[in-house]
């Protein structure tokens, strides 16, 4: 499914390429986000609020005293026209203001802020390991097709892809957890004003379990697109001319590879966003991905829309700053836009 | 005449396709670990001696005669319960795949006959919907619905309706551009007939392949959303694994037991995906 992502990917960096200067690439992306974050907003509104059937009730239940319900009603605006009340919210949002949560009266804002950050760090710390990771052992296993390494790396992708994030987790948990090894916290729960990065051992295991849930599709994409670059002309060309096999890796075949796999790298950055919400659940880690499920059991309206509002302007923000890089760094666009 | 002349071509293709899988190690090994999984798990419920609800000893026993995978985390039996757990969650993933690939590919063959401009316009706000992690739209959802049968199924249904609609309109683009199409236009027949006889045929096979990478897709996010709490019988095996996570140093069974039955069962279908591409890609290189 992925796949398909990175030839579109590439298809646009050579289009994009030709249109000019990095500024207007970067104006362009931003105007596409700008519209994609309009979109997900309406979607987000559309889905928790617009549709048809009685909101109140079907959030608070059959129990729910009148007081509870005529407080719903206020929170949500749902007595106002649905464009009023759609402007209202999004124009809340922008002013990062999300309403009050449902359940526990605190704003919104307030509770997404310190999860936000668990959530980037965790997200941070696992990018800075598996980038680097994927992008060697992809080099590596891309300069002997059909060696033990390219075997190694798509027998792994074959068992991790087809596996959810939290059965890897859970296996993680019983290796080094509790049962065959354990050296490290089955959960990553925090007490008081404790912030989950003071204690480096509790972001092993959720870190752990991202990198090897995102490694083998990434890992995969680097080797195909290393060796695609290594059977192209202009290498067989430079191996015609007598530059050493290892020039020819590090300084023609990278180059040209890491364009198309830093596309692929955006999408991951955004799989992982979305992997956090069952990782944060099996760790209990202090994220946004946790947070996020319990208002969804609790049906808290406004937390989840918040939520869901800020973990898709991030995964878009991500995606277009890689995406970005990706398209700058490609020695095509750099020739063009000269 | 070319509807008369595909069919024939179009079933020995058919069969050389599961022939060539027949003679592939790896697509029998993972045809035998689907079936060993599906079989049980749809006759299990008819098999189980007690009610999956029923206490069976204490709580997080191992090992013994009365239950052979021992006990959960509230002493109910692990095997009554993992046999009891399948039928749901297979029926619901396999209804969710087949609701969301058909919508995907009416969307994405409706996009590729549609003109240029409104085609790539589709096409980008369907791409803003693959951007966006899909498990948040199936939350967003479950919040408004509650997890019943039918929400889970639409929620996993529209989880691949994006992709698929993207898959089916590079396809249908790129048949639509073919000789034989363009000459079954140039004779003047209707676009509903060159769609249903000319189209059609020729993209079901890029759906088929489609469709194995979506079953897979539908079982992981149905499985995690049952492991997030959101299932409609509280048996699933997502379920298993969250409730009895807590006495994993006491009683490892109780998670290992669904943890490795879903492992066998989607790594199969990843081998059996993977051997049918494999053998499809082989047919097309012939």
């Amino acid at each position: 499914m992925l796949k398909e992502k990175t030839t579109r990917g590439r298809a646009r960096t050579r289009r994009e390429a030709s249109t000019g200067w990095p500024a207007r690439l970067v104006l362009r992306r931003l105007i596409t986000a700008a519209a994609i974050l309009l979109v997900v907003s309406l979607v987000v509104f559309f889905l928790t609020q617009a549709l048809p059937g009685d909101v109140v009730h079907q959030i608070l239940g059959q129990t729910a005293t009148d007081e509870q319900i005529a407080r719903l009603r206020a929170e949500l605006g749902l007595d106002r026209p649905l464009v009023a009340q759609y402007l209202d919210w999004f124009s809340g949002i922008l002013r990062l203001d999300f309403g009050t949560s449902l359940t526990s009266g605190t704003p919104v804002a307030d509770l997404v802020g310190d999860r936000m950050a668990a959530t980037l760090v965790l997200v941070a710390v696992t990018a800075a390991i598996l980038l680097p990771v994927a992008f060697t052992l992809g080099t590596l296993a891309a300069r002997r097709p059909g060696g033990v390494l390219d075997h190694l790396v798509s027998g792994a992708a074959t068992v991790l892809l087809s596996l959810p994030e939290f059965v890897v987790g859970i296996l993680l948990v019983l290796l080094l957890a509790t049962n065959i090894w354990p050296v490290l916290p089955p959960t990553s729960v925090v007490s008081g004003n404790q912030r989950v990065w003071d204690d480096p051992r509790l972001m092993v295991l959720p870190v752990l379990t991202l990198v090897l849930t995102a490694m083998p599709y990434l890992t995969e994409s680097v080797k195909t697109a290393v060796r695609d670059e290594l059977a192209s002309d202009h290498i067989r060309w430079a191996r015609l001319s007598g530059i050493g096999e290892r020039r020819i890796l590090l300084r023609h075949a990278l180059p040209n590879a890491v364009g198309p796999s830093l596309q692929v790298s955006a999408m991951t950055l955004t799989y992982l966003l979305g992997g956090t919400v069952t990782i944060e659940v099996v760790f209990a880690y202090p994220g946004l991905g946790s947070a996020l499920v319990s208002a969804v059991a609790d049906r808290d309206v406004t937390v989840v829309q918040g939520i869901v509002m800020v973990v898709a302007a991030l995964s878009l923000l991500l995606y277009l700053l890689v995406d970005l890089l990706g398209a700058l760094a490609a020695p095509r666009s750099k020739g063009r836009a000269g | 005449m070319n509807a008369a002349n595909s069919t024939p071509v179009h079933d020995d293709r058919r069969t050389t396709v599961v022939a060539r899988m027949l003679r592939d190690p790896r697509s029998v090994l993972g045809t035998v670990a689907v079936v060993l999984v599906v079989v049980p798990a749809v006759v299990g419920p008819h098999l189980a001696t007690r009610d999956p609800e029923e206490f069976a000893g204490a709580p997080l026993l191992g090992p013994a005669a009365g239950h052979l995978l021992g006990t959960d985390i509230l002493g109910r039996d692990v095997l009554t319960r993992l046999l009891a757990g399948g039928q749901t969650f297979i029926i619901q993933g396999a209804l969710a795949t087949l609701i969301g690939v058909t919508l995907g590919a009416g969307v994405g063959i409706a996009m590729a006959m549609l003109s240029r401009r409104a085609s790539e316009l589709l096409l980008s706000v369907n791409d803003t919907f693959i951007v966006i992690p899909q498990i948040l739209v199936s939350l967003l959802v479950i919040t408004r619905f509650g997890a019943t049968p039918p929400v889970l199924v639409a929620v996993v249904a529209l989880s691949h309706v994006a992709h698929t609609a993207r898959v089916a309109r590079a396809a249908t683009s790129h048949v639509a551009s073919s000789d034989y199409v363009l000459a079954a236009a140039g004779i003047g027949l209707s676009r509903r007939r060159i769609a249903a006889h000319e189209l059609l045929p020729n993209v079901l096979p890029v759906l088929l392949v489609e469709l194995g990478v979506r079953l897979a897709a539908s079982f992981v996010l149905l499985a995690s959303l049952n492991f997030l709490g959101f299932g409609s019988s509280g048996l699933e095996w997502g379920r298993m694994i969250e409730e009895n996570k807590g006495g994993l140093a006491v009683q490892p069974l109780a998670v290992m037991a669904p943890v490795l039955v879903m492992a066998v069962f989607l790594i199969g279908m990843n081998l059996v995906r993977d051997g049918a591409s494999r053998a499809l890609a082989a047919r097309s290189a012939r």
